[in-house]
C-alpha cells in the first residue's frame, strides 16, 4: 500500500502542499474558489521547523492509531484501505484525538467544530500535497520502494565515504 | 487542453514533439503547479526579512513581518507589475525621441523625417510654435519636449494631458492621479512600495493609476515618434502565418517591439537580393514579422507576419528561418537554445538585450543603416548553413488588411463625408447600426489556447454589431485567423456592421468592405485607439467614460499589459481580462479594481476567463453606456 512519505531533506517550506490540501477539501476545487468559501476550507499538513530541517507533517495513517483507541465518539474509524478516517456526525469535539496524536496533525475545524485531519485524499490517484510539491519532498510510494531509495542513497554516501566507490 | 487554436501552430508542435524539442508549452507544464501565493499575489519578497506570505485560508500568518496586511501586499504587487510595464513602454518612447534628438541635429542620416504634416500637426498639439520653423527645428523641439517628459517637473506629462477629454483631464486632477514625469511616476512607484512606505491599499492603487497614465503618455509618444520617423501607416495588404517563409528565399525575422532597426532593415533589405541569390536564394531576401516589431512593419511596410507571442519559437522549428533579429520586450530565452539546434541565427541587437547563446550586433542610430547591412549579411551566410531536410514549413497563411492608424480610419471615413468625417461612425453608432467598439489587445498566454479567447469573443461581438479594433499579438491572432479580411466581415460581421463595414469600404475605394478587425497597430499603439475615442467624445460632447466603448485583453501576458489595462480603466472603459490577474489574494483590491472605481473614473475590470461569458459582459457593458447616451 502506498504511504505519503517525506523526503526530509527537500522541504523549501513553500506550503504549496498546503494550498493543495486546502483546495482538495473545498467545494469548488479550485483555489481562486476555495478562498471565497464559507467556511473557508482548512488544509491538513503542516510545515514545522526541526532541527534546521523544514518537515512537512501530516496523519501517518499509524496503526494502531493512538487517535482512534482513544475516539469515544465513534467518530474515527479504520476504512478498508486502512486509511483513519472520520464519520463526521459522531464527533462530539471532545478534541481527545488532538491530545493524543503524537505529530500534532489533528486540528479543530471551523465549521462546524469538529475535528479534521488527513484522509490522504483517498477519492484521489495521488493525494493533491504530494501532486503540488515543486521538489518531490512529498512522494507517494510503498513503505519498500521509498526504503529501497534511501538504501541506495546510503550506499552513495558510505561509498563515497569509504572512498572505495568507483568516481562517477 | 489544446495548445493552440492555430493549423500552423499545431502542425509545428507536432514537428517539435517528433524532434523531441522543448517549447513554452513543455516548461509550463513543468511548472505546473504553480505557487498559489504567488497566484493570489500575497508573497512579498521586498526587503530582506521576506519571503512572506499571507495564508489565504486564514489558519496560518494573517500578516507579513512588518505588519503588512493581504490587501498591502497585493496592492503594492500589482503597483510593481505597473512600474515595470510603463518603464518598458517608457524606454522604447525615449529610444524613439533619442532618435528624433540625433536625425534633428544631423547626427542620424538614415533616420530622415518622414511625415512632416504628423510632425507639425504633433507640435502644435504640443504648443510649440510651428509657423515658419525649419522641419529639423520643429523636430528638435518636439524631441526636447518628449525628452522633458521623462522627469519630474512642475507640469502634467505633455502627452498624457494633450491626448485625452478635458473631463478626462478633470477626473485625473481630482482624484490626485496625474503624473508630471514618466519616468518619475515609474520612481514614485518603487519608492512607495519601498519597505514601510504606502500600506493604504486603495492609495496604492490610485498610484497604479498614475503609473499607468504614465504608461499611456510613453506609448502615445512612441506611436507619436515612430509615425514622424517613420511614417503614418495607411492601409496596406500583406500575409500573415508561418506559411509566409519561403523555401528559396533567405528568411530574417525581425523580432521584438522597436521600429528603429527594424524599419531600416526594411528599407535596405532589397538591395542585397543580389547577395541572397548569389548565395542560392533565388527570391532573395524574405523578411518576416514576429510579435510587434512585426506589426510595425506590417503596418508601415506590408512585410508579412510570420507568428506571434506563445508561438514565436515555432518560427524556428520550421528549420526555415536563417535569422531573427530582437531588439526588445517578449523575446523568450528559450530562442537561444533552440536556434542552436537549427541553423537559425540569433542576433541581439539592444545593449539592455543580451541573450546567452545568441550572436550580439550593437546597433547605434548613428549606424543604422550599416549595422542593417551587417545583420542581414548574417543572414544570408546562416542562409548556406540551412538543411534542406530539416526544413517543414506549414503550408498555412492568411490574407490580411493593415495599416489602420487613427489617420487612416478617420481617412478612410472622410471618404464617406469630407467635412465631417466622424459624423458617419456617430451616426452609426446613434441608429444602431454599430452597437459599440470593442479594441481588443494584448498578448497570447500559455494558459490559454493560443487565439481561442480571440477568436470566440471576436465572432460573438461582431454579430452584435460591435466594431472591432485590435491592436498588437492580439491583431496578430486575427491575422492567422483571416479575420482581418473583407471575407472575415462578411461571414462574421452582423447585418448593420457589415453595412457600415461594406458602405465605407467602397466609398474609400476597396471594392470590399473594411476587414472585420481594424489592425491599429503594435500594442504601443493602443493610445491610437484613445485617440479615435476622444475625437468621438469630444464630437459628441461628452466624456470617455460614457461612450459605448470598451477594451479586451483576453490572452494577457506581460506586466506591459497590465499597466495598458490599468490605463485603459482610467480613460473610462470597461476592460475585460481573460486571465486572473494575482490580486485574488486580497478580496479588498479584487473588489476596487472590478467595482468601486467605476465610481471614480467609470472604467472598471472584467475578470472572465469564459469568453463567450466575456463577450456577454462586454455587451452588457456596452448597452449600459447606450441606455446612459439614451440611444
Amino acid at each position: 500500500m502506498k504511504e505519503v512519505f517525506v523526503r526530509l531533506d527537500r522541504c523549501q517550506g513553500c506550503r504549496s502542499c498546503q494550498m493543495a490540501c486546502a483546495t482538495a477539501k473545498s467545494k469548488s476545487k479550485t483555489l481562486f474558489g476555495a478562498i471565497t468559501e464559507t467556511p473557508r476550507p482548512g488544509y491538513r499538513i503542516y510545515i514545522e521547523r526541526g532541527n534546521g530541517l523544514n518537515v512537512p507533517l501530516t496523519c501517518r495513517h499509524c496503526d494502531p492509531a493512538p487517535c482512534l483507541d482513544a475516539c469515544i465518539a465513534g467518530c474515527l474509524y479504520r476504512d478498508e484501505q486502512g486509511l483513519v478516517r472520520r464519520r463526521k456526525d459522531n464527533c462530539v469535539a471532545c478534541w481527545t484525538c488532538i491530545m493524543v496524536c503524537p505529530y500534532g496533525v489533528i486540528s479543530r475545524g471551523k465549521e462546524p467544530k469538529i475535528a479534521v485531519k488527513c484522509d490522504r485524499c483517498h477519492k484521489l490517484e495521488v493525494p493533491a500535497c504530494v501532486q503540488a510539491c515543486p521538489t518531490k519532498a512529498l512522494v507517494f510510494m510503498e513503505a519498500a520502494a521509498f526504503g529501497a531509495e534511501i538504501r541506495k542513497n546510503a550506499a552513495g554516501v558510505l561509498a563515497q565515504a569509504s572512498d572505495l566507490g568507483r568516481k562517477g | 487542453m489544446e495548445k493552440s487554436e492555430d493549423a500552423a501552430s499545431k502542425a509545428m508542435l507536432k514537428e517539435a514533439e517528433r524532434l523531441d524539442l522543448t517549447t513554452i508549452w513543455d516548461r509550463f507544464a513543468a511548472q505546473s503547479p504553480q505557487c498559489g501565493f504567488g497566484e493570489l499575489g500575497t508573497c512579498c519578497r521586498n526587503c530582506l526579512q521576506g519571503p512572506c506570505r499571507i495564508d489565504p485560508f486564514g489558519e496560518g500568518a494573517t500578516l507579513g513581518a512588518c505588519g503588512a496586511s493581504a490587501d498591502t501586499i497585493v496592492a503594492r504587487n500589482l503597483l510593481r507589475a505597473i512600474a515595470a510595464g510603463t518603464a518598458a513602454h517608457a524606454g522604447h518612447a525615449k529610444h524613439l525621441a533619442h532618435t528624433l534628438l540625433k536625425s534633428a541635429a544631423g547626427r542620424a542620416p538614415d533616420y530622415p523625417i518622414r511625415d512632416a504634416t504628423k510632425l507639425k500637426a504633433l507640435a502644435s498639439r504640443l504648443g510649440l510654435a510651428v509657423e515658419g520653423q525649419e522641419i529639423n527645428e520643429i523636430a528638435r523641439q518636439v524631441a526636447e519636449t518628449a525628452l522633458l517628459d521623462f522627469s519630474e517637473k512642475e507640469t502634467p506629462v505633455t502627452w498624457a494631458a494633450t491626448n485625452v477629454t478635458q473631463g478626462r483631464v478633470e477626473t485625473f486632477l481630482k482624484h490626485g492621479v496625474v503624473p508630471t514625469g514618466i519616468d518619475a511616476a515609474v520612481s514614485e512607484a518603487m519608492h512607495r512600495t519601498h519597505y514601510g512606505v504606502d500600506a493604504d491599499p486603495v492609495n496604492l492603487l490610485l498610484g497604479g493609476i498614475k503609473c499607468a497614465l504614465a504608461d499611456f503618455a510613453a506609448c502615445a509618444m512612441g506611436s507619436d515618434l515612430a509615425d514622424v520617423l517613420f511614417g503614418t501607416p495607411q492601409p496596406v495588404v500583406s500575409q500573415a502565418n508561418l506559411g509566409v517563409l519561403k523555401p528559396d528565399a533567405v528568411n530574417i525575422g525581425l523580432h521584438g517591439h522597436s521600429p528603429i532597426l527594424s524599419d531600416l532593415i526594411a528599407q535596405v533589405a532589397h538591395d542585397l537580393d543580389q547577395e541572397a541569390q548569389a548565395a542560392g536564394a533565388a527570391a532573395g531576401i524574405n523578411l518576416v514579422g514576429i510579435c510587434c516589431t512585426g506589426n510595425e512593419v506590417l503596418m508601415r511596410h506590408g512585410i508579412p507576419a510570420a507568428t506571434h507571442s506563445v508561438s514565436q519559437e515555432l518560427a524556428i522549428i520550421t528549420g526555415a528561418l536563417d535569422a531573427m533579429v530582437v531588439d526588445y520586450q517578449c523575446i523568450m530565452p528559450s530562442l537561444a537554445t533552440l536556434a542552436e539546434c537549427f541553423h537559425t541565427r540569433l542576433i541581439t541587437t539592444m545593449p539592455i538585450a543580451k541573450i546567452p547563446g545568441a550572436t550580439h550586433v550593437e546597433f547605434c542610430e548613428e549606424n543604422g543603416g550599416q549595422a542593417a547591412r551587417e545583420i542581414i549579411r548574417l543572414g544570408i551566410a546562416a542562409f548556406k548553413k540551412r538543411d534542406a531536410n530539416k526544413v517543414n514549413i506549414p503550408g498555412h497563411q492568411s490574407d490580411l488588411l493593415a495599416g489602420f492608424s487613427t489617420e487612416a480610419i478617420v481617412g478612410a471615413l472622410s471618404s464617406v463625408n469630407k467635412d465631417d468625417p466622424l459624423k458617419p461612425l456617430i451616426d452609426n453608432i446613434v441608429s444602431g447600426n454599430i452597437l459599440g467598439v470593442c479594441l481588443f489587445a494584448g498578448c497570447n498566454n500559455v494558459r490559454v489556447p493560443q487565439d481561442q479567447n480571440f477568436l470566440i469573443m471576436a465572432k460573438a461581438l461582431a454579430k452584435e454589431n460591435v466594431l472591432l479594433l485590435a491592436t498588437g499579438c492580439g491583431a496578430g491572432a486575427f491575422a492567422r485567423h483571416g479575420l482581418l479580411t473583407t471575407a472575415g466581415t462578411v461571414n462574421y460581421a452582423g447585418e448593420g456592421l457589415k453595412a457600415v463595414l461594406t458602405a465605407v469600404g467602397l466609398a474609400a475605394g476597396l471594392n470590399a468592405p473594411l476587414p472585420l478587425v481594424l489592425h491599429m497597430g503594435s500594442c504601443v499603439d493602443n493610445a491610437r485607439a484613445v485617440q479615435v475615442a476622444v475625437a468621438l467624445a469630444n464630437k459628441l460632447g461628452v466624456d470617455l467614460d460614457k461612450l459605448p466603448v470598451v477594451a479586451s485583453a483576453p490572452e494577457a501576458t506581460t506586466e506591459k499589459a497590465i499597466a495598458i489595462g490599468t490605463w485603459a480603466v482610467a480613460a473610462g472603459l470597461p476592460t475585460h481580462v481573460g486571465v486572473i490577474p494575482p490580486v485574488l489574494g486580497s478580496s479588498l483590491v479584487a473588489r476596487v479594481l472590478t467595482q468601486d472605481i467605476k465610481s471614480l473614473f467609470g472604467g472598471y475590470f472584467i475578470v472572465e476567463t469564459d469568453p463567450l461569458a466575456a463577450a456577454q459582459k462586454l455587451l452588457e457593458a456596452i448597452r449600459e453606456r447606450r441606455a446612459g447616451l439614451g440611444i
